[in-house]
């Protein structure tokens, strides 16, 4: 008899995952379209059980480490993995009729966004340093292809190198750094990393020097200024369906190895990497939502914006354990990890928006393009004035609470610097209200150019709907995810 | 209680009905449907003021429910003798602005229909909050009705009226925000409102707290020096929109005063009374002044609506009962009167297209009847006996007489100036020979017209010729604010 192997139990969605990633890249080899229709469905029934999976593992909330410690099952990496799947399905869901009208509905498509799911699901349960470098690679080496999946686009290729050439060069930061912090601790499991800063046995000098190249490699891959030179130009020249893929699930991800790193491994460190983040942070916010301001490309706009959201997301990450106090720190994490999943959510809703304006031969992408939106479809209008108006902050939105619960993280350190901090994050946001005010009034308060109502796809609108009612629903009654996020988080430092 | 709860959530279901299944071609039945619930969500209002007793100081008809539980807020509603009134108002006003746009408006009527039903729940929502994030919820959900009312159904510069009226507000409230969130932490967790009455704190924070609220609720008042936006977005905005942003709107910043600023800030409040006084004095002076120049009807009333809340604002900080009461009186019948007033020059828009006062003159002769009332208004708004806008003020000033004589001399010039400004516009619109071809082809109001300013002018009226029911139900909760408010929470 065969022993089973003692991972499998634990690693068992990310082992279906890949099974069935490779299932449905195998029927989409040359496929025609009916084959590709199968392998479409093939592929949105395992990532809804492959949700579903981690949803049950979440609700068990257990911590188990397998593969010699090399990876850790936990909610927060099984909260993280599940919105992640979530994700890829509305993704794929919006991306379909939009690919499929454009000829770009390859069997390609559909197995590199799952094995950039695959690479996500392993950075956010990842235990070491390698095997979080490993998922990177997987998810970023996916995502490169897929932004050149219009091959024959100019402005599409000279993204996909942009994004390579920049992807590569943080990537190799990241592994630089963490290489310094092998050299510093000798190790590259991130626990004993955690044990050895402690100890107070590594080189202090060492630990500084990789953790900065850590934190950029980092800023990088969240797209943070001053690092997020590739942003803009990937958003917009990408394809909506592959620039939704990316701004989406990817994000997750980052926010996953950003805590595995800093915050259970190099919390040691805490002292010099919030300082960064706060400088990252303010500098993102601003510079995020001024340059939001003079955008007449939506995608472009919708980049910048993503700038400054994950600006604000980064300040729950700067309040930290003080002398063994965790209270401010379980605090302002399991706040930003609300922020991320609500702004993925929200900005989901948004590019689907786009793609669903868009039609055969036509690129929905100016800002003009929306003008009139509520006289031709109201709905669809309203539906993305309820994202704008999400972004902004306004109650009872749920992007107004998912910035509430940054701001008291902030507030609730009693320290005044935080205050302080508080009150810029406020000021700068109200800048980005006005560029997204902007939208609703383009909708709204100007003419239509083409008076005909936008023909979307019937589960396209469907999905749309469904995003602006969850952006509603989790305003008004915020609490369940936000109860969810922060037993994830407690349960991380637990351990 | 099912009541309150009624009047919060039953216009904003309305409206979400009228969106779903309103479009133009059905019009009509949008328009009767959209005046049977707002005359259903009024309804729902009268129980609170038939059942309310008066003899309680603290929260009536509430409900307390847990609403985020990781922050410790909670959906707790309730009205006081304070608020309670203008939950009535609220419903009211919007009933009567439901009737004005009965035949003006022809294009996306359930929209537009919808946005005043919902924004006047939030805003019954927003008086009726006993915990401060609904509170904030509520408050800063206004924006988003009033900023597509402005922009779609508004005049020719409506996109920049509505920017201005998102972005400044907006700017105002952020730092009520992080006041509200350092509330929350130093009071351990806890939204209520009324726990923050309790809390002592120390002179600084008191004073960094007075000022955070002070810029959410100055703005909204509007109070000068940042009154600006005010006669922009009046011009601008829809006759309803009008109606509803001075009748009601500028309240919820008065209000604020009343719930946050004094009671939670006490000793803040007497150290900086002589600057919301000094700031009250030069609204209600300098600013009549203003409107006295004005050739724009809308402008007129809009300055004149921030001369009035110059002397809420008075009242608030005199520290006395009868200035409260004054003042409060004063907000219910301002709303009544700006509400009326606009609605009024929204009358003669629809016949003439025009608001400048030059281009009226003798509209008396042509429209007799719409004239009785205009004059009524006007009486009104300058403070005649026997009208609602003589009571609040002529208290306010009695109060100040007995805090400083030279304080009430000066507030006691915005009768001289606001009967002045008033009447002067009295005289050129109605009065005087028809010369104007545009005047002399005028038809008279119709009967929708003539009952919606029949509606307005019997609660003028009435609360002129008997105030008593109004300070009855809040005497008892002015006291209790007012004893709060003279103890010091120092620590």
């Amino acid at each position: 008899m065969i022993q089973m192997p003692s991972w499998l139990p634990v690693v068992y969605p990310e082992i279906f995952l890949l099974l069935m990633t490779s299932v449905v890249a195998l029927v989409g080899v040359n496929a025609s379209e009916k084959r590709l229709n199968l392998s479409y469905v093939i592929a949105q029934i395992s990532l809804g059980l492959l949700a579903l999976l981690h949803l049950n593992e979440l609700q068990l909330a257990k911590t188990v480490y397998a593969m010699q410690r090399m990876v850790v099952i936990d909610p927060l990496g099984h909260l993280l993995a599940m919105s992640a799947a979530l994700a890829t399905m509305i993704t794929l869901g919006f991306a379909r009729p939009y690919l499929a009208s454009r000829d770009l509905l390859k069997g390609e498509f559909l197995s590199l966004a799952m094995f950039a799911l695959l690479g996500i699901s392993v950075m956010v349960s990842s235990n070491n340093f390698l095997v979080v470098y490993v998922g990177l690679e997987l998810m970023s080496l996916s995502l490169y292809a897929l932004t050149a999946l219009r091959r024959d686009h100019a402005v599409s290729t000279e993204a996909a190198m942009k994004y390579f050439i920049l992807g590569a060069l943080a990537s190799g930061f990241l592994l630089y750094g963490l290489s310094m912090m092998y050299g510093a601790t000798g190790t590259l499991d991130i626990p004993y990393v955690f044990d050895a800063i402690h100890k107070g046995t590594a080189a202090p000098q060492v630990l500084t020097f990789g953790l900065v190249f850590i934190v950029a490699g980092l800023a990088f891959k969240l797209g943070l200024a001053p690092f997020h030179m590739w942003v803009p130009d990937v958003y917009q020249g990408a394809p909506t369906a592959v620039t939704l893929l990316i701004s989406g699930a990817p994000k997750l991800a980052a926010f996953g190895i950003t805590f595995r790193i800093l915050v259970e491994g190099l919390s040691g460190l805490a002292t010099d990497w919030q300082e960064m983040l706060i400088v990252l942070s303010v500098v993102s916010m601003s510079l995020g939502n001024l340059a939001a301001i003079a955008q007449s490309n939506l995608k472009r706009l919708l980049a910048y914006s993503a700038i400054a959201q994950l600006g604000f997301m980064l300040l729950g990450f700067t309040p930290t354990v003080i002398n063994v106090e965790t209270a401010n720190a379980v605090n302002g994490y399991s706040s930003a990890l609300f922020y991320m999943v609500t702004y993925v959510l929200t900005t989901l809703g948004t590019f689907g928006l786009v793609m669903v304006l868009s039609r055969q031969g036509f690129e929905s992408e100016e800002i003009a393009d929306l003008a009139g939106l509520g006289k031709r479809s109201p709905w669809i209008a309203g539906v993305m004035a309820l994202f704008m108006f999400s972004l902004a902050g306004i109650p009872p939105l749920v992007g107004f609470y998912a910035k509430f619960a940054v701001l008291q993280a902030l507030v609730s350190t009693g320290n005044q610097g935080y205050i302080i901090l508080a009150v810029v994050a406020v000021l700068l946001s109200l800048i980005g209200a006005y560029y997204y005010l902007r939208i609703v009034k383009t909708m709204f308060f100007d003419e239509p150019l083409d008076p005909a109502p936008v023909q979307g796809e019937t589960a396209a609108v469907v999905l749309l709907a469904l995003s602006g009612l969850a952006v509603l629903g989790f305003g008004l009654f915020s609490d369940g995810l936000m109860t969810v996020c922060r037993d994830a988080v407690l349960k991380a430092f637990s351990t | 209680m099912i009541f309150l709860n009624l009047a919060i959530w039953l216009p904003i279901l309305a409206g979400v009905v009228l969106l779903a299944l309103g479009r133009d071609d059905n019009a009509r039945t949008v328009r009767w449907m959209s005046l049977v619930f707002a005359l259903a969500s009024f309804l729902v209002t009268i129980p609170l003021i038939t059942g309310f007793d008066t003899a309680q100081a603290g929260l009536q008809f509430q409900t307390n429910l847990a609403w985020i539980e990781r922050f410790h807020a909670n959906y707790h509603i309730g009205v006081d003798g304070i608020s309670v009134w203008f939950v009535l108002l609220t419903a009211l006003i919007t009933v009567v602005v439901v009737i004005s746009a009965w035949e003006v408006i022809t294009e996306r009527v359930n929209q537009y229909m919808a946005a005043f039903l919902i924004l006047s729940g939030v805003m019954v929502g927003v008086f009726a909050a006993a915990d401060g994030l609904l509170f904030y919820t509520f408050f800063e959900a206004t924006l988003i009705p009033m900023y597509i009312i402005i922009g779609i159904w508004g005049g020719p510069r409506r996109i920049y009226a509505s920017f201005k009226f998102f972005l400044y507000t907006l700017l105002g409230s952020l730092l009520m925000l992080v006041a509200i969130v350092y509330l929350y932490i130093q009071s351990n967790g806890s939204f209520e409102i009324l726990a923050w009455h309790k809390l002592p704190l120390s002179m600084t924070a008191q004073t960094a707290l007075f000022f955070a609220f002070l810029a959410a609720f100055a703005v909204k008042v509007p109070m000068w020096p940042v009154h600006t936006w005010l006669p922009d977005v009046h011009v601008e905005a829809p006759t309803g929109g009008s109606a509803v942003l001075a009748a009601i709107m500028l309240k919820l910043g008065a209000y604020g005063f009343l719930r946050f600023s004094l009671p939670i800030a006490p000793d803040a409040s007497h150290q900086w009374a002589w600057l919301i006084i000094a700031m009250s004095l030069i609204a209600v002076v300098y600013i009549g002044l203003v409107a006295m120049v004005q050739t724009d009807m809308k402008k007129l009333v809009a300055y004149s609506s921030i001369a009035h809340m110059g002397f809420c604002t008075l009242g608030f900080f005199i520290f006395n009962a009868l200035g409260m009461e004054g003042a409060i009186v004063q907000m219910i019948s301002h709303g009544f009167v700006s509400a009326a007033m606009f609605l009024g020059i929204g009358v003669l828009y629809d016949r003439v297209h025009s608001r400048e006062i030059a281009a009226y003159g003798g509209v008396a002769n042509t429209m007799p009847k719409f004239a009785a009332f205009a004059v009524l208004f006007a009486m009104a708004n300058c403070g005649l006996p026997g009208t609602a806008g003589f009571v609040g003020e002529w208290m306010v000033i009695l109060a100040t007489t007995g805090y400083n004589f030279w304080i009430a001399a000066l507030a006691a010039t915005a009768l001289v100036f606001g009967a002045a400004y008033t009447l002067w516009m009295v005289k050129r619109v109605y009065f005087g020979p028809v010369t104007k071809g545009s005047v002399s082809r005028l038809k008279d109001i119709n009967p929708r017209e003539f009952f919606m300013l029949a509606v307005l002018a019997v609660a003028v009226l009435a609360m002129g010729l008997y105030p008593k029911p109004f300070t009855d139900v809040m005497q008892a909760s002015v006291d209790e604010l007012l004893k709060h408010v003279a103890q010091s929470k120092l620590i």
